[in-house]
């Protein structure tokens, strides 16, 4: 599993990162989890209004901060 | 909506607590607007955020892309109102529109409605001034909005962008799918998150309106921001554009300059520049748009501005 994380540096992107953190340590699975900061990266999955969530290669959150708990659903 | 509370407020200070002249009108004035203000805030910002959930910014894209481009202004200008907007998105957000085809003009439409007409600053202009301003300032925004955008659209400046985005295939769908339950939470949550922002600044512009309500004589404001001075709609928009972060906490002043006699257009203005032209999304949108760009989106938008300040207070 991969774990990629959107944003152009803002603190609420910086804020999911510490999230996706923390529920990856919660879940205790081997995820890979990395920082997508170039603008035209971002682009390609269409996402506009950062910070955006992707995993796996599909996005499943945009424009705001996911909780540990709601991460972890989607790490199951 | 709000007498019942100035009964009270009104009895508290003066009948049970016996205080009198200018402390306690600023006093009265202070415990007044401040639970007002916050109340307000708090609904007005829910049901915002709330009602926008609905309309995540990817599939306006998708829906302005399909669109006549001068039926693009106005729906562009629209969906400024609807959509959630914060500065350290802008970048993404000019970029995926011009990636869907969409033109520059129906875009920057889009950017100069968006923070204009942001959550914070209709929740504080109902709450200070009512309906029928806010329907005026939101009314004025767009046209602003529409007729900039199609200033800018006209003047080919499509070079002047520093990042090509490729065009558009076949995107990844985004399709995220929220319940009902999960939006009322997030509204919620988000709500909260603005007000810890903001709530210092509001408190603190209450606090200087309440001190001018108290202290500062009517004629004096009338002589600087009243209507006597040519100049006095232009040196408000100038004044307006540094205070961006600020418009909760400016807001409350305003209401008190205008119950002083500070002319409407003129504090019109002075409200639209503060929210429409900001310092920080410039140097963000420095990075992809040329300085050129940069100023003549600045100096239209200024220009619409200053022109409906005239036009309000010559109707008026």
């Amino acid at each position: 599993m991969k774990i990629e994380i959107l944003g152009t540096g803002c603190t609420k992107c910086a804020q999911l990162e510490k999230n996706v953190q923390e529920a990856v340590a919660k879940s205790g699975k081997f995820v890979e989890i990395k920082k997508v900061q170039d603008i035209n990266e971002i682009m390609k999955y269409g996402v506009m209004s950062t910070p955006g969530l992707v995993i796996d290669k599909k996005v499943v959150s945009v424009g705001k901060v996911l909780t540990p708990s709601q991460i972890l659903e989607f790490i199951k | 909506m709000f007498d019942w509370w100035q009964k009270v407020v009104d009895y508290l200070i003066y009948e049970k607590l016996k205080l009198s002249g200018k402390f306690a009108d600023a006093l009265d004035f202070f415990l007044f607007d401040t639970v007002k203000i916050f109340l307000l805030l708090i609904v007005i910002i829910f049901l915002v955020t709330f009602i926008r959930s609905y309309f995540p910014i990817e599939k306006v894209r998708d829906y302005l892309s399909k669109k006549h481009p001068l039926f693009g202004h106005i729906l562009a200008a629209v969906f400024g109102i609807i959509t959630p907007f914060c500065t350290c998105s802008a970048i993404p957000l000019f970029l995926g529109f011009l990636q869907a085809r969409i033109p520059l003009g129906v875009t920057f439409s889009y950017l100069i409605s968006a923070p204009m007409n942001n959550e914070i600053a209709i929740a504080m202009l109902f709450a200070l001034f009512g309906f029928k301003i806010t329907a005026i300032y939101i009314g004025f925004g767009l046209l602003v909005a529409i007729v900039a955008g199609l200033i800018i659209g006209r003047l080919n400046l499509e070079d002047e962008i520093l990042i090509k985005p490729p065009p558009m295939q076949d995107l990844p769908e985004c399709e995220i799918k929220i319940g009902f339950k999960e939006r009322v939470i997030d509204s919620w949550l988000y709500t909260k998150d603005i007000l810890k922002k903001v709530w210092i600044y509001v408190v603190m512009g209450i606090s200087l309106g309440a001190f001018i309500h108290g202290y500062v004589p009517t004629d004096f404001i009338i002589k600087y921001a009243g209507n006597k001075e040519w100049y006095s709609v232009i040196v408000a928009t100038i004044l307006g554009i540094p205070m961006y972060s600020n418009a909760a906490g400016v807001m409350p002043l305003i209401e008190v300059l205008v119950d002083k006699g500070m002319s409407m257009g003129t504090a019109l203005s002075f409200m639209m520049a503060i929210t429409a032209l900001s310092l920080p999304e410039a140097m963000i949108l420095k990075r992809i748009l040329s300085l050129k760009l940069i100023l003549i989106f600045f100096g239209t938008v200024g220009i619409g501005i200053i022109i409906i300040g005239y036009i309000f207070n010559w109707i008026l």
